[in-house]
């Protein structure tokens, strides 16, 4: 495949700096939190910085191709190589994982969770930053692997040791189930190198290439089961509907800030996965599971929804709403339509923003009201109208309205499945028309029920008359009350929208006005990759 | 036949000077740490160990000129008729054990003397047990295998007893001893009917004649059962692994250290020697038997070990589990795809494993300084008062778990790439197993993070641990090896293909 390799030491510097942010701060005492806190900010805008030129070197004329390419051996033996570099789809994702780490830094600025120790936290998120930027642009199966992995224990600490009551369960739900997907998808990488002679051809290695070139030439038999391991790995990562376990917990008791990385950036290595290795390395399998991979979307989408209709904890709706979200994502995916995929992948960045969006707000009403039950929360705006507002708004964008950004994730998503791979002369065949238009509907009826849950929830937390228990007299939270009860726990300070947050916030909302009324921004890049991608199906 | 006997003039063998340079200057510092112990007084006790520590550093030298004398790849050097060769695959082994060997004096530095438990004669009898895993590499007779694997484990039974008061390394001690001879008597039956069915104790010459016949004898099968179980009490598979959790928890922690790497890895070696060289032929015996040892290895120590509370003996279980992951390779190291992979796989995995669990053990002897425990709940706030040596923690643990970037993932991949080299139905289902035990063994691994990253201290007592030098340079040495191995594994991965073993498949 032609690469461009101009400029490539810059995908290198992007992905790793960080480390060097580590380090330096390794050296600071721990007792220096505002240098502590700075260097790490300063070292995601440093990171950003460099993300932001290689968007303005990336040739967008040629968003098909790997730009910035690099491919130098790595692990001779194994034939392992360090082979990166960066296309329309991985260029989204790739600079929102430095955005959004960026600003979950800038609103840790003075919300370090408990239990503190804000040297420790701050390294974890770049940790974090360096595995997820590199998932993005590895182009070797064991480098995606390697990197894929390394998000692992940032996470596993983050919420374990910031997280909520139950944390240590949850930590634990989430790390097993991860590690369960990945050993299988390691297990199937393995297998997929073996059986397209990747280690006794003389030009045989693990780049993506080698793949792309000759695993679609692998019996269908064994590609299925191939493409099962992968599946798994991936699939519990997105997650899917019956591996979808571990986010409500996850979610619910990671910190403010574990849930909107989780939300916004680390569920999509699943789907990344699904897009970059899954489909294009094993088409002929992809096209067996993919009724089966719709199935389960759209499950997962009515799945979702009714769940969040039950939930009493505004954070756990949240995070089912994610589950019925990447059941749209899903769904593109699975019709294996340029048009599918690249509503995926918009998805992605479109639930990446809104849903890390109302993950602040959870966090913030959280830190105001000391709770995130739905029914002791009334009256937001008339207590906070700029959060109230915002959450109002976020909403809207959450549930698909026109004009904002999640839109443009869904409805393509639903549309594609009216139309899914289908036609004569497919070379691995197509699938079934009745199936997808089935669960075109049943997908639609996902987003009557989206706005249900949605605007109830706006409904009973924002409307109304603020609870009388957060009523807190002025007077007397400042004098008497507070001389009172100094280290009262339950103390209720309730203020609008602060300085930090306005900071953190105002990028992801212009980014869901800018998205949803300009979407041509994102498919521009996206689908000349996808449509290169998918080329190998035969498709329109 | 006297006569013959005494007619023929005895010629004495030309011995390679050179080639045999390690276990010469481990000979000679044995003797010389034995004497010189007897002239330094109480005071001076930290020369014992810093010369046992020089010695094996001096030792590795020969290795290196070896290494690059540029004679050994390709034309191995053979001594006394083939029975001791040094070849690729020998010279990275012994290095590993010299190596081994110095972190353990590292480790025991501060321990043993604190302890004014003999000194001197812990280390001669340290430096005896590496000399017998160093000798073990080299071995390719069964005569020679024989007498490493003695030279190596008699020691191993004395210092498994060293805390002579206390009544649980009394017990390791016996234990250890108990089995590991009958261990012995097992393997010397089975290495006897061999003997008896190749008329010969070379390991090739053994190849050779089970090839010979077109296809195995009884006598051979039972040979060769009886030989690997000899070896799977060593490396404590399962169901031979009875006394290694006991052992590990009686035995003074750096020894306990010893046991769980380079007792396993020399056994691992001599398992090894005779798949690859005795029983290339005998695939179909050894095969089926190691796939079910493996199975049973990494699925009942990873069982067992989920259900422990004192960190010693989780670390035991943990140590019985990785052994099934070394034994996998071998599962399958007869079929023709996978034998280099497979050979790899098991060198790179020792050499992985040895950091890891080397830097896992340097870190329990650091905290246990401080909190005189073994529980895994004494590790609890660990992470408030040494943030230092909790990630160090987390580093080794994530690494025996398989989590990259750590150096337990290419020892993990290079397992399941053998395997998967292998194919076929048995392949690909030791394939599924081991994944599924990978994840049970995260498990017990995320304990001990938890421990020490969510959980308060448990009497409160936050004061920092003091950490001792010889224990620092071997928590930086595996730490940094631990990370590199995980990073850049093509520096390791370079040793352990095929044509370093000498004599491999009859080559």
């Amino acid at each position: 495949m032609n690469t461009l390799t101009s400029n490539n030491w810059i995908l290198s510097l992007g992905t790793f700096l960080p480390i060097a942010g580590v380090i330096v701060m390794m050296f600071i005492p721990k007792q220096e939190e505002a240098l502590i806190k700075g260097v790490a900010i300063l070292t995601a805008a440093a990171t950003l910085v460099v993300g932001i030129v290689t968007l303005c070197l990336f040739k967008y004329n040629h968003a098909d191709l790997q730009q910035f390419a690099v491919s130098t051996s790595w692990i001779k033996p194994i034939r392992a190589t360090y082979t990166i570099g960066l296309d329309g789809i991985s260029l989204p994702l790739y600079i929102l994982s430095m955005v959004i780490t960026l600003l979950v830094m800038i609103y840790s600025w003075n919300h370090v969770p408990e239990p503190g120790n804000p040297k420790a936290f701050f390294a974890l998120m770049l940790v974090l930053q360096v595995g997820m930027a590199g998932t993005f642009i590895a182009q070797d199966l064991i480098l995606f692997f390697v990197f894929f992995e390394v998000v692992l224990l940032p996470m596993y600490f983050m919420i374990g040791v910031w997280g909520g009551e139950n944390r240590q369960y949850a930590s634990l739900k989430f790390f097993l189930y991860t590690m369960f997907g990945s050993a299988l998808m390691l297990v199937s990488f393995i297998a997929l190198f073996i059986v397209t002679k990747g280690n006794t051809d003389p030009n045989g290695s693990f780049a993506f290439t080698w793949f792309e070139a000759h695993g679609s030439g692998i019996a269908t038999n064994t590609a299925v089961w191939i493409f099962a391991g992968m599946f798994i790995g991936f699939a519990v990562k997105v997650p899917m509907f019956p591996f979808h376990t571990w986010l409500p917990d996850a979610h619910t008791q990671a910190p403010t800030q574990g849930s909107v990385i989780l939300a916004a950036i680390l569920l999509k290595l699943g789907t990344y996965g699904f897009v970059r290795i899954a489909l294009p390395f094993l088409p002929q399998a992809a096209v067996k599971w993919a009724p089966f991979i719709g199935l389960l979307a759209v499950i997962g989408i009515i799945y979702g929804a009714l769940g969040c209709l039950a939930q009493t904890d505004m954070k756990r709706l949240i995070a089912f709403s994610s589950v019925a979200h990447m059941g749209f994502v899903m769904l593109g995916i699975a019709t294996l339509t340029p048009l599918g995929v690249n509503a995926a992948i918009f998805g992605m960045v479109a639930h990446g923003l809104i849903t890390g969006m109302l993950f602040f707000i959870a966090g913030s009403v959280k830190d105001r009201y000391h709770t995130l039950e739905i029914r002791r929360l009334t009256g937001l705006l008339k207590q906070m109208p700029k959060l109230g507002w915002i959450l109002g708004f976020c909403a809207m964008a959450s549930l698909g309205l026109p004009s904002l950004a999640g839109f443009w994730g869904e409805f393509p998503a639903i549309l594609s499945a009216y139309n899914p791979l289908h036609g004569e002369g497919l070379p691995f065949g197509g699938l079934s028309l009745p199936a997808f238009r089935t669960y075109m509907v049943v997908a639609a009826i996902g987003t009557v029920l989206a706005a249900g849950y949605l605007l109830w929830l706006y409904q009973r937390t924002a409307f109304g008359e603020p609870n009388p228990e957060f009523v807190v007299d002025t007077h007397l939270a400042h004098s008497a009350g507070a001389a009172a009860n100094p280290h009262d726990d339950e103390h209720v300070d309730i203020h609008d929208v602060g300085i930090y947050e306005w900071i953190a916030w105002t990028p992801l909302l212009v980014g869901i006005v800018v998205l949803g009324v300009y979407p041509q921004l994102l498919f521009k890049v996206t689908d000349p990759a996808v449509t290169h991608l998918l080329g190998v199906f035969g498709g329109k | 036949m006297l006569t013959t006997l005494f007619a023929s003039d005895f010629v004495s063998p030309k011995v390679d000077y050179h080639a045999i340079a390690p276990e010469l200057i481990l000979a000679a510092g044995i003797c010389l740490v034995l004497m010189v112990d007897l002239f330094v007084s109480e005071q001076r006790r930290w020369i014992t160990s810093t010369l046992a520590g020089l010695v094996l550093l001096v030792a590795t030298l020969p290795i290196v000129t070896l290494a690059t004398s540029g004679h050994v790849s390709g034309h191995p050097r053979s001594l006394f008729d083939g029975r001791y060769v040094i070849d690729n695959f020998s010279l990275v082994l012994k290095a590993l054990f010299l190596l081994i060997g110095y972190v353990v004096v590292l480790l025991s530095t501060g321990e043993i003397e604190e302890g004014n438990a003999y000194p001197g004669e812990y280390y001669v009898l340290l430096l005896s047990s590496i000399a017998g895993m160093v000798m073990m590499c080299s071995a390719r007779d069964l005569v020679s295998v024989f007498i490493a694997l003695e030279f190596l484990s008699i020691p191993s039974y004395m210092l498994a007893a060293w805390r002579k008061r206390d009544s649980k390394s009394n017990e390791a001690g016996v234990k250890y001893y108990l089995l590991g001879v009958f261990a012995s008597a097992v393997m010397l039956y089975g290495m006897s009917l061999l003997y008896g069915a190749a008329k010969t104790t070379l390991l090739s010459g053994i190849g050779a004649q089970i090839t010979a016949t077109g296809r195995l004898a009884g006598v051979e099968v039972l040979g060769i059962v009886f030989v690997i179980v000899g070896f799977g009490f060593k490396i404590s598979a399962v169901p031979f692994h009875t006394w290694a959790p006991d052992t590990y928890e009686g035995a003074p922690t750096p020894i306990t250290a010893f046991f769980s790497v380079a007792s396993k890895a020399a056994g691992f070696v001599a398992l090894i020697l005779m798949v690859y060289i005795a029983f290339p032929q005998a695939r179909d015996v050894y095969q089926p038997f190691i796939w079910v040892l493996a199975v049973l290895t990494m699925s009942i120590g990873n069982l067992l070990a989920l259900r422990q509370t004192n960190i010693v003996r989780m670390l035991a279980y943990s140590s019985v589990s990785q052994g099934g992951f070394i034994l996998m390779p071998l599962a399958v190291a007869g079929t023709k795809d996978a034998a280099g992979s497979s050979l790899r796989a098991i060198m790179v995995y020792l050499v992985i494993y040895a950091a890891t669990n080397l830097g896992a053990w340097a870190v329990i002897i650091a905290v246990a300084r401080k909190t005189r425990s073994g529980e895994i709940t004494s590790l609890g706030g660990l992470f408030g008062y040494a943030p230092g040596l909790t990630v160090l923690m987390t580093f080794f643990l994530a690494s025996l778990a398989g989590i990259p970037p750590l150096g337990g993932w290419y020892a993990k991949f290079g397992v399941f790439r053998a395997v998967l080299d292998a194919g076929g139905g048995w392949g690909y289902t030791l394939a599924v197993i081991a994944a599924v035990n990978t994840v049970i063994a995260t498990a017990y691994y995320i304990t001990v993070m938890r421990e020490m990253w969510m959980k308060p201290a448990p009497d409160g007592d936050v004061t920092p641990v003091r950490i001792p030098p010889s224990l620092q340079a071997a928590l930086a040495i595996t730490g940094i090896a631990t990370v590199v191995f995980g990073v850049l594994p093509g520096i390791i991965s370079r040793y352990g293909s095929l044509t370093d073993l000498a004599g491999a498949f009859g080559h």
